[in-house]
């Protein structure tokens, strides 16, 4: 009788394992939720009281509250304004390079060919760099006296990093080489999910390469395009390391270099904490306009 | 309109053997079914046909012309796949477009709406047309499918099992359909299925296969009553042929090992083994008849029953009017319908009868 109550009641059944399954979902989900609040929800929130006060961090000094004071500057200065242009232009230039060469990458890899593996292996690899090294290492190839990329090209002693004009694009560039993999790889998940029979209804309907790649290939692998399209705006917008590390131009002035001056070498505390809020409040914005696009995508 | 012809077709996939030494000649006009289990290569036969795949060795005609060497697009064939393939994010009407399109054709806009409207009178969904194909139910796809096929117009339709994926009910309403459809178009069509019953009630002309060879050629009612082995005799019918090993002996065939004796008709071969068929129809069930069993199981099909005898260790499916009232267990006399029986090769499965011709 004892035996029989034991297996149907799962209380008692579970308490001769050692562990409920209460506990155990307390044992993971505990330690994340308290990591989670103490190293992000309460600075967040500290922060945001900061940025409505004139704190600075290397004084001692109390934070007095000044209201929307911080904001109101921030927005009317022509140089921060100059700072998210640059920021736009680096994101629009680096996202759609790592779109085109991500996405051709996977076409090209979307089919069976000797070590494969390899390949796709050896593609991924920029991706899993650290940024600060890939940003040494590319300035070594940028060099002008003996870097590589202009021995390849043949441009003599062409200034790439020290050029104002060209600096944020070749850092850009940088950029594109080291993510397009991650774009790729994503590509490549979206193109192996197209079922095969359509591919092969098309080539029975006569529809031309182009006709079937427009038709059948892009719409479905839309969506998880745009999933890639999110995050690399998203990494885009807040970039540092790489522009940091390669170069000091004005024109590389991304809004998180400015951001990080203002923070650690001007000690504006509390305006630094408000300019935080504005880009989190763009990248948000952004961010959504995709996501209602993603909706539609996968309604279709 | 086509006529297709197949000559000693094989194809290998590394070491394994799909489709070996096939010959096919299918008549323009004709509705021609390939037949056969899971893996016997009634796919792999239609792909080559299609294009989609080359053979390894063979060649395929289409009205005498060699298209070994010509891509799917250049055949003008339609194929219809189990799986609907329609193309995503699009309305039905331009599915149905979407072949016609196509820069080959080079038809004109008002070409194009006049075929499709066709098409989807033909098959009933002109209602359907500018709705998004997701929101269509299984049945209704596949009609887009077929829809899609129906306006190119083509030589030939290829179909790989179009209805297995839909429910029993609407199978049956499409196969008439199809039939139907075949006719009034007067267009060939080669239809891949693993149901003899779709064989039997749609084909002009049945091959059977087997492990990538055929089996047997021929109308739906002459693979029913004249099977050239025992894997065509059990594949094709329902209920199930019975086959029982024995002897003929003296004009009766003795069934083995020591079970019961019937009679034997004229047209029997000489004495020796035998394995004996005899569809469930054939076997009578009737209170004089000679041989006395136990009725082991019993099924209920509407218009007739199924009932399985017992004898000894033998068991004999006969079909009964369902009028009849039997029990489980009940004592019971059956005989069979002698001029009926075919006589198997026991070695080779094969019909005696085929032997000899």
């Amino acid at each position: 009788m004892t035996s029989l109550i034991a297996t149907l009641d799962p209380g008692s059944r579970a308490a001769t394992r050692g562990l409920s399954d209460i506990a155990i979902r307390n044992l993971f989900v505990i330690p994340t939720i308290v990591f989670l609040i103490i190293f992000n929800i309460f600075p967040l929130l500290y922060s945001l009281g900061y940025s409505f006060t004139d704190f600075r961090a290397s004084t001692k000094d109390p934070a007095n509250f000044i209201g929307l004071k911080n904001y109101m500057d921030l927005l009317s200065d022509p140089n921060i304004w100059s700072n998210f242009t640059i920021t736009a232009q680096y994101v629009i230039v680096s996202v759609t390079g790592q779109v085109i060469v991500g996405f051709g990458l996977a076409l090209l890899l979307n089919r069976s060919f000797p070590l494969k593996g390899l390949v796709t292996t050896l593609l991924l690899l920029p991706m899993m760099l650290s940024m600060a090294v890939v940003g040494l290492f590319w300035k070594l190839l940028y060099d002008p006296n003996f870097g590589i990329i202009n021995y390849a090209l043949g441009l003599g002693k062409f200034e790439w990093l020290a050029n104002p004009k060209f600096a944020l694009y070749a850092v850009a560039l940088t950029d594109v080489w080291m993510w397009s993999p991650f774009v790729m790889l994503l590509s490549l998940a979206g193109l192996s999910a197209v079922p095969k029979h359509l591919y092969e209804a098309a080539s029975i309907d006569r529809a031309s390469r182009l006709y079937t790649f427009f038709r059948i290939t892009l719409p479905l692998v839309a969506p998880i395009l745009l999933i890639a399209i999110i995050f690399r705006t998203m990494e885009a917008f807040k970039t540092f390391d790489l522009a940091y590390v390669m170069t000091s131009q004005p024109t590389t002035e991304v809004v998180s270099i400015r951001l990080y001056k203002m923070a650690f070498q001007e000690w504006q505390t509390g305006k630094s904490c408000a300019l935080a809020y504005i880009v989190l409040i763009m990248v948000l914005c952004i961010t959504n306009v995709y996501v209602k696009y993603l909706n539609k995508a996968k309604e279709r | 309109m086509a006529r297709i012809r197949l000559e000693n077709i094989s194809k290998n996939f590394g070491p394994h053997t799909a489709v070996e030494d096939l010959d096919l000649d299918i008549a323009d006009g004709e509705f021609f079914v390939l037949l056969g289990p899971t893996g016997a290569g009634k796919t792999t036969t239609l792909r080559m046909i299609a294009g989609l795949d080359k053979p390894t060795v063979g060649r395929i005609f289409i009205n005498e012309a060699n298209v070994n060497d010509w891509g799917p697009a250049e055949r003008d064939v339609a194929l219809v796949l189990q799986q609907y393939s329609l193309y995503p994010r699009l309305t039905v009407r331009d599915n149905l477009a979407f072949p016609l399109r196509s820069r080959v054709r080079n038809l004109a806009p008002a070409e194009i709406d006049q075929r499709i409207d066709y098409a989807a009178r033909t098959l009933r969904i002109t209602h359907l047309l500018d709705r998004k194909t997701d929101r269509l139910s299984g049945g209704e796809m596949q009609r887009v499918s077929i829809g899609r096929a129906i306006v190119r117009e083509p030589q030939v339709f290829l179909m790989d099992e179009p209805l297995s994926a839909l429910d029993a009910k609407l199978r049956e309403a499409l196969r008439t359909e199809l039939k139907d459809l075949q006719r009034r178009l007067g267009a060939t069509f080669i239809f891949v299925t693993h149901d003899q019953v779709e064989a039997m009630t749609m084909g002009d002309r049945i091959a059977i296969l087997n492990r990538g060879q055929i089996v047997q050629v021929g109308a739906p009612q002459d693979v029913y009553s004249n099977p050239r082995d025992t894997f065509v005799a059990s594949f094709v019918g329902a209920p199930a042929i019975n086959l029982l090993k024995g002897e003929v002996q003296g004009g009766r065939a003795v069934v083995t090992p020591k079970s019961f004796e019937l009679p034997v008709a004229g047209q029997a071969p000489g004495a020796g083994s035998y394995i004996f068929g005899i569809r469930p129809e054939d076997v009578r069930v009737e209170s004089g008849a000679p041989v006395e069993g136990r009725v082991h199981d019993i099924e209920n099909h509407g218009i007739e029953k199924i009932i399985t005898v017992r004898v000894n260790e033998h068991f004999v499916r006969a079909s009964i009017p369902a009028r009849v009232d039997v029990a489980l267990e009940e004592v019971i006399r059956f005989g069979w319908n002698a001029e009926k029986l075919i006589y198997f090769d026991p070695r080779t499965g094969i019909n005696t009868r085929h032997q000899i011709a």
